[in-house]
């Protein structure tokens, strides 16, 4: 168990899927095998989380996250955070939201931010479908530089933070084209090394613990041992999901083009047109802003040292399953 | 070895999100930086020449149905260029505006709206996209520019059609200001020109064009923004490169940052 060996997590599927991986998949070993259908016995599966010493000499560490997901992974992290930045400048420049095929000043918005002038000073407005929200100080009427500006988001999310619709496409265009070429390596290696297959894509089994999964979650029991090698169901649902938001944000962008359309007009058709386009772009936009609050609370939860030095050098730290090994009294959280 | 790896990878790795980090601070402060303005425009060419490989040289932009057209089609930009000249040239319904065709052409004209109207009409229900992110369906009518340009006999070093037009514009927010304002003016490539769906437009939505829509007459190239739909047209010139022309960049957008080809 103590062996520091590049071995992956992932027994689970190599069970159900057994076929030989391509290089760099793991050996699993049959004893590895065995622990993990041992491991379905409650106890373990629910074993609180203990702290292992750090001198421990029963500490195993595994190889857990291959070159291209960690590289391609952080430079995901930084596109985003450009894309983000930079959309909602360029969101600002027509700060309303439309369902169809076209929209304008004139139509019916299903969301709006904007400001309005009255006896008592401007107020800045949100309008979420029939609701609105008095939002002065921070959308529609807010600070930049220090003077009030009627501007939809303030000057610290977007990109540039002043208002210049010009060099936010610039930002904004330069981040997508390096967010598609990294996302077609992570997706193209992903499906080559069996990495999407097999950590990713959930297993009817994990789909039927989901219920259970749940429960851990809200209880913020982190899988210990076995379990703790592999993504849990929640996990690999959240992963999927998000890879299939970012490609709805690369197709709608793509529909939002005048150009794209000439060449290749069904996604017009697809998404309900162009404005439904834009506003299924901002959705997913939001949707990735909720995945990216929930993920990082979990990696925080889960251990931010262990889990972020296993995105940064591949290594992790398996939490040990003192459950399996006896009964322990310590009561100590899992960093 | 192993510890010298280690050190240099850790080195690496701090260094990398370092960078980062002081990319996302400091957005705002590099976007005006010179080197960042090479590798936007770097980023423009290559987008440019991505779109224009993609494409096929007469690709069709998607037509609607007459149910489709925006009960109101939004102008922007311009939307009365209100000099003396050109409020005499609205009292008189336009009849002695002329549209110069000149440059790199054999024959160069200078056509009245009612010669225009005279020539084969074209008309395409399109939708036009606000590069601020608005759209609005409309039916155009108008002669196709090949036609025109056929007409004058184009010259083979011709390179591109550049259109000059009677307004000048004050310009939007921008980089913390105003922006300076400019005669408006508009470049397009000879393929473009050529494209079966581009138009010089006299009609929209089946009455002759208004003064905010830019009578009485206007480009459409449908696969491009509309800051490329130049409005009040005096001139249409052939010419191999339009660096001399205003801010060097081939329109009044463009000299204000914004990307030639607009095909996104
Ligand atoms: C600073 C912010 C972030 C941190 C600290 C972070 C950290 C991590 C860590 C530690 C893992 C591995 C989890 C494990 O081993 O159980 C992970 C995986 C992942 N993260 Fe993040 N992440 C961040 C932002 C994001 C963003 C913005 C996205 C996407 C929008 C994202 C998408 C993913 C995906 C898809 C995986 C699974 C990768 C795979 O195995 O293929 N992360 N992240």
């Amino acid at each position: 168990m103590s062996v520091r060996s590049p071995l992956t997590n992932f027994h689970a599927v190599a069970v159900t899927n057994p076929v030989v991986p391509p290089k760099p998949t793991l050996a699993v070993s049959s004893k590895a095998v065995f622990v993990l259908m041992s491991s379905v016995d409650a106890d373990s599966f629910h074993g609180s989380p203990r702290e292992p010493s750090a001198e421990s000499p029963t500490q195993e560490i595994i190889y857990r996250h291959s070159g291209t997901v960690r590289w391609t992974h952080w430079i995901n992290v930084l596109c985003i955070l450009f894309l983000l930045g930079s959309g909602l400048n360029i969101f600002n420049a027509h700060p309303r939201l439309y369902w169809g095929r076209s929209g304008a000043d004139s139509d019916h918005a299903i969301f709006s931010i904007g400001a309005v002038d009255r006896p008592d000073g401007v107020h800045g407005l949100t309008q979420v479908g029939p609701w609105q929200f008095d939002t002065t100080g921070v959308l529609g009427w807010s600070k930049t530089n220090g003077e009030y500006q009627a501007r939809g988001w303030p000057s610290w999310l977007t990109i540039p933070s002043f208002q210049d619709l010009a060099d936010a496409r610039h930002w904004h265009i330069l981040f997508a084209w390096i967010l598609v070429f990294n996302g077609l390596l992570y997706v193209l290696y992903g499906l080559y090394a069996r990495h999407l297959q097999r950590d990713i894509w959930p297993t009817i089994k994990d789909l039927k613990a989901i219920p259970s999964s749940i429960v851990d979650h809200i209880k913020l029991k982190h899988p210990v041992g076995e379990e703790a090698k592999r993504y849990n169901v929640l996990q690999r649902l959240a992963y999927l999901g998000v890879i299939i938001l970012i490609t709805s944000m690369v197709l709608t962008g793509l529909t939002m083009s005048p150009w794209f359309n000439a060449i290749f007009p069904y996604t017009l058709d697809l998404f309900g047109g162009r404005q439904s386009a834009r506003t299924i772009h901002f959705l997913s936009a939001t949707l990735i802003v909720l995945f990216f609050f929930v993920h990082v609370a979990e990696v925080f939860l889960a251990g931010p040292f262990n889990e972020i030095r296993s995105m940064l050098t591949g290594y992790y730290r398996v939490p040990r399953d003192d459950a399996a090994r006896g009964p322990d009294t310590t009561e100590e959280k899992n960093g | 070895m192993a510890d010298a790896l280690s050190l240099t990878r850790r080195a690496a790795l701090v260094a990398g999100f370092g960078a980062a980090g002081y990319l996302v601070a400091n957005a705002t402060s590099i976007t005006q930086n010179a080197a960042m303005a090479r590798i936007f425009e770097g980023v423009e060419d290559w987008t440019r020449v991505a779109q224009r490989t993609l494409q096929s040289k007469n690709g069709l932009a998607p037509e609607y149905r007459p149910a489709d057209i925006s009960p109101v089609f939004k102008a922007n930009g311009t939307l009365n260029p209100n000099t003396n000249a050109y409020n005499a040239h609205v009292a008189s319904n336009f009849q002695n505006w002329r549209l110069a065709i000149k440059g790199m052409v054999q024959n160069p004209m200078s056509l009245s709206p009612a010669d225009i109207h005279r020539l084969p009409a074209k008309s395409q229900i399109t939708k036009h996209d606000c590069v601020e992110g608005w759209t609005a369906i409309g039916m155009w009518t108008g002669v196709p520019l090949g036609l025109l340009l056929t007409a004058a006999g184009v010259s083979p070093r011709a390179r591109y059609v550049v259109f000059r037009c009677a307004d000048n514009l004050t310009g939007e927010p921008a980089k913390g200001g105003e922006q300076s304002p400019g005669q408006y003016y508009e470049s397009i490539s000879i393929d473009d020109a050529f494209h079966p769906q581009t138009l010089i437009a006299y009609a929209l939505n089946g009455h002759p064009l208004d003064v905010q829509h830019g009578a009485p007459l206007r480009l459409r190239v449908e696969r491009q923004l509309g800051y490329k739909q130049a409005k009040y047209i005096e001139s249409i010139e052939m010419t191999d490169s339009f660096a001399s022309i205003a801010g060097g960049k081939g329109g009044y957008w463009e000299d204000r940052g914004y990307e030639w080809y607009a095909g996104i």
